[in-house]
């Protein structure tokens, strides 16, 4: 027989892929991941709230709750090992009307019964004491110490560049249409090629479905629920300290206002189901109704410029959980529904799939042979960043060399993005990876020389 | 230099060596400053002008006509001689004390301890997030500034088909620039009623580059996954809509000043035009710090911001000298169709402004503007201009208007209707 081309196929390499792919590379088989789109994190994963959540408010003994309750402290600690920024801003759940208020010792029970219990009821002086920004009106709140804030772009990139670095294959680009599952071997067929394999993963997000129906299921049917957000200009960042979270109530889900990692504050989401899984659009109604949210949540927020605006699709499903299992005689395992806590919960999925392998006939053998430690390069504007790191310029002045001045990301770190295990091959990429033309003047001074950067660099890989 | 211990001692720093830092230098040596240093980011110091193509720079202070690379280049080469010196490449981001700025370099990290600064860091335009111009995220959407930043340094091409957002005076000059290179402008919308600029740039604009302007039109949406193929727009008064194909959007105009460093240091900023609140001496609120040209006020031409150079090096040389700081007794404010006004302080018996003008900027078209100042519900003088309003450009008002401010009758108001 011919060799296969991997023992594993993950389809998909958004957070959840490339965690699956991660956790498989430290066993003894090979590994292969591929990606409909040109990048890995290039979907759901790259347009999300980036906050780190505790589980507190997930439906109690749901796999969710377990997951994102068990991934929080994954996630915590491989953020401190490979250097993914982390700030512990913590949350508040701010009530606005008497029904909200009601709400809150319900939230503080599920919280304890989701097995969180450091939240806190506060009364309205405490909520403007934490936020004074906030607009009049709010009543009371509930406040989650352990939410915090991250960076989903590094997060995702350590997992995928932890794999490869392990010996994944990553494919780029390379959409699945068909797959034929056969005795001994499964072979996934795309418009880029074929490849066999014994075990197929699905990962795929949005596309969940679609791959889940290749195998003959009809578990679920993704609706992708569009959220719209705000980023507004670091100038505004100190009106948001904490992130402030909307209580969830008959009224709908509310958006939230979070500090984030780079140093912005944002706002959002909106919720609107659609059908088109590629649209990712900003709408003049989603935007307005943010508007109008933003003036009655926080009005000075909306004093401050506008820095980015994007839509991000959540991968949504008729179920109230996330839907992972193994069909052991298909050889094939399915993370479908993730939703935002995906994010948080990521490393909890991997290590559960794990079990779900072992258990259904997949012999996992630990490698001894892994690469040493690898350490991402920092996105976060509250830890030290190439700019402001005397030695790190001493040693390679390229590093003091800044292109992109609004976010100060220097010439040294956009060079080690286009050198690194997976480098960036658009221009959206290479913001993932380093912040460049993010910022407030989105390219008026840089945006000319990051594109000469771009073509100079992405002409010479091979 | 004591670059081995990342500290520097100066007399000025100015950050940003665009017509007004460049300008502020010069003529802060030839009063005899010692130790004058232009922290600038760019590699090449010039500012704007640098890859601005046209003609018709220098004339109010060079007495010249030059092309905007050649006056930013004349520019450099004055402050050179002079004997200021220029640090390129190098960012100034963030203070480290009040008069102390944190510097990142190529050639090192340093503080750069001046006894006052000069904070020149100049306007950019507001791209399209700002605006909030809702729709996907492909490739072809500029500022000008990126535009011709893209074409004139680096040699980039933009794409052949363009729809020009704001009818500006900055906007014709993108217009040229897309001309230049082949890229037909297939319209240029406006929320105005009329073109922002005056007749003498949108009558030939029209005339000789054939651009059709529609005004009361607002871009409210961008359409395209990879690169732009349409805008959506809307008519303001009837609410009718239109997709317009292109493979090219430029936002041009409606100024932010880089007010960024001035709001870390609490240095107080005017919110109506986003500038930084100086006196007629270009003083701000904090003590040694003054600001000049366009992140003072977003904005004027680059000879008028380089004038506030010529006018700035006089009072920098008096504080160097004196060490004394008043705060100009009396607030000025903005009103009707006057969004905001520089100075945003005054000293009614201190020395006048730049040009001996206050700037402004208003939000409709007036072609024989009144001016009203009042103060303490008093009405001080009533005049009509003889040069028009328009929401496109600076408005400039004689410094006269205000003669009659007392300086102890609280804040004065100037309306314009």
């Amino acid at each position: 027989m011919k060799a296969l081309d991997a023992e594993v196929v993950v389809i998909g390499a958004g957070v959840v892929g490339s965690a699956i792919a991660k956790e498989l590379s430290g066993y003894r088989l090979s590994v292969l991941m591929v990606e409909a789109r040109p990048d890995i994190g290039d979907a759901t994963s790259k347009a999300n709230t980036a906050i780190l959540h505790t589980g507190f408010d997930a439906s109690p003994g749901s796999l969710e709750s377990r997951l994102v309750a068990r991934g929080y402290g994954l996630l915590r600690d491989y953020a401190g090992r490979v250097g993914i920024p982390i700030e512990d801003t913590g949350a508040l759940l701010v009530a606005w009307d008497d029904e909200q208020l009601s709400v809150l010792p319900k939230l503080q029970a599920k919280a304890t019964a989701n097995g969180y219990d450091a939240t806190q009821i506060v009364d309205a002086d405490a909520v403007y004491a934490r936020v004074p920004a906030l607009g009049p009106g709010a009543l009371g709140g509930l406040l989650v110490p352990g939410e915090s804030i991250i960076c989903p772009w590094t997060t995702n990139l350590a997992y995928a560049t932890e794999a490869v670095r392990a010996g994944v294959q990553l494919r780029r680009n390379w959409p699945v249409e068909r797959i034929e599952v056969n005795d001994q071997v499964t072979t996934v067929h795309g418009p880029a090629g074929d490849m066999t394999c014994r075990w197929v993963i699905n990962a795929a997000g949005l596309g969940a479905d679609r791959i889940d129906a290749m195998f003959g299921y009809e578990r679920f049917a993704i609706v992708p629920r569009k959220g719209e957000l705000l980023v507004f200009d670091k100038n505004a960042r100190a009106l948001a300290p904490v992130i402030v979270l909307p209580v969830p109530s008959a009224k709908g889900k509310g958006v939230l206002i979070s500090p984030t990692i780079f140093g912005n504050v944002m706002l959002g989401p909106t919720s609107q189901n659609i059908t088109d899984r590629t649209d990712t659009a900003t709408t003049v109604d989603g935007i307005e109704f943010l508007r109008r949210k933003g003036m009655s949540l926080m009005p000075e927020l909306m004093m401050e410029e506008v820095t980015a605006m994007y839509a991000g699709l959540r991968a949504s499903t008729q179920h109230d959980d996330f839907i992972i299992e193994a069909d052991s005689a298909q050889r094939y395992v399915v993370a479908g529904g993730i939703r935002s806590t995906g994010l948080t919960a990521s490393l909890a999925i991997a290590e559960h799939i794990v079990v779900l392998l072992n258990e259904a006939g997949l012999r996992l053998r630990a490698r001894q042979d892994l690469p040493g430690p690898m350490r991402m390069p920092n996105l976060g504007e509250g830890f030290m960043r190439p700019y402001r790191d005397e030695q790190r310029i001493a040693a390679d002045a390229r590093y003091g060399d800044i292109v992109c001045f609004c976010e100060r990301v220097s010439l040294g770190e956009i060079h080690d993005a286009f050198a690194s295990d997976i480098p960036p091959v658009d221009l959206d990429g290479l913001r993932r990876r380093t912040r460049a033309v993010m910022g407030r003047c989105q390219g008026f001074y840089c945006g000319a020389r990051v594109q000469q950067l771009l073509d100079q660099c992405a002409g010479e890989r091979p | 230099m004591t670059a081995r211990s990342g500290d520097l001692h100066v007399d000025v720093a100015i950050i940003g060596g665009g017509p007004a830092g460049l300008s502020a230098a010069t003529h802060l040596r030839a009063a005899g400053v010692g130790d004058v240093l232009i922290i600038e980011r760019e590699h090449q110091a010039g500012g704007i002008p640098r890859h601005s193509q046209h003609t018709g720079y220098g004339i109010r202070d060079l007495h010249r006509v030059l092309n905007g690379p050649a006056y930013a280049a004349e520019l450099v080469a004055r402050a050179e001689a002079c004997g200021a010196r220029i640090l390129t490449g190098a960012m100034a981001t963030g203070w480290s004390g009040p008069l102390s700025l944190d510097v990142t370099s190529p050639s090192g990290v340093y503080r750069v301890h001046a006894r006052a600064v000069i904070i020149a860091t100049g306007a950019r335009e507001r791209p399209r997030t700002a605006r909030m111009v809702a729709g996907d995220r492909p490739s072809g959407v500029y500022t000008t500034g990126q535009l011709q930043n893209a074409t004139a340094i680096w040699g980039q091409h933009p794409g052949s088909r363009a729809v020009i957002v704001g009818a500006e005076l900055v906007s014709w000059s993108a217009v040229m620039t897309l001309r230049h290179h082949r890229c037909h402008v297939a319209l240029m919308t406006t929320q105005y009623a009329r073109a922002e600029s005056y007749a003498a740039m949108t009558l030939p604009g029209r005339l000789l580059l054939g651009v059709r302007v529609a005004t009361r039109t607002q871009v409210v949406q961008i359409i395209g996954k990879d690169r732009v193929q349409a805008v959506r727009i809307t008519h303001l008064d009837s609410g009718k809509s239109a997709l317009v194909p292109c493979d090219t959007v430029v936002f041009t105009g409606d100024w932010i000043a880089d007010n960024e460093l001035a709001r870390a240091h609490e240095v107080a900023v005017d919110p109506a035009s986003s500038g930084i609140i100086v006196d007629a001496g270009l003083r701000t609120s904090s003590a040694g710090v003054f600001a000049i040209g366009n992140v003072v006020h977003p904005v004027d031409t680059a000879d008028v911001a380089a004038l506030d150079g010529v006018h700035v090096a006089a009072q920098v040389a008096d504080f160097l000298h004196h060490q004394s700081w008043a705060t100009a007794p009396v607030e000025l404010q903005a009103a009707g169709a006057l969004r905001w006004v520089s100075p945003g302080r005054i000293d009614p018996s201190g020395p006048a402004p730049a040009r001996s003008r206050l700037l402004g900027w208003g939000s409709t078209v007036l072609r024989t503007p009144t001016i009203t100042v009042e103060q303490g519900g008093i009405c001080l003088s009533r005049q009509k201009l003889a040069w028009p309003m328009s929401p496109g450009r600076a408005f400039r008002m004689p410094w006269s208007i205000l003669a009659n401010v007392h300086p102890s009758r609280g804040p004065a108001t100037i309306t314009v209707a």
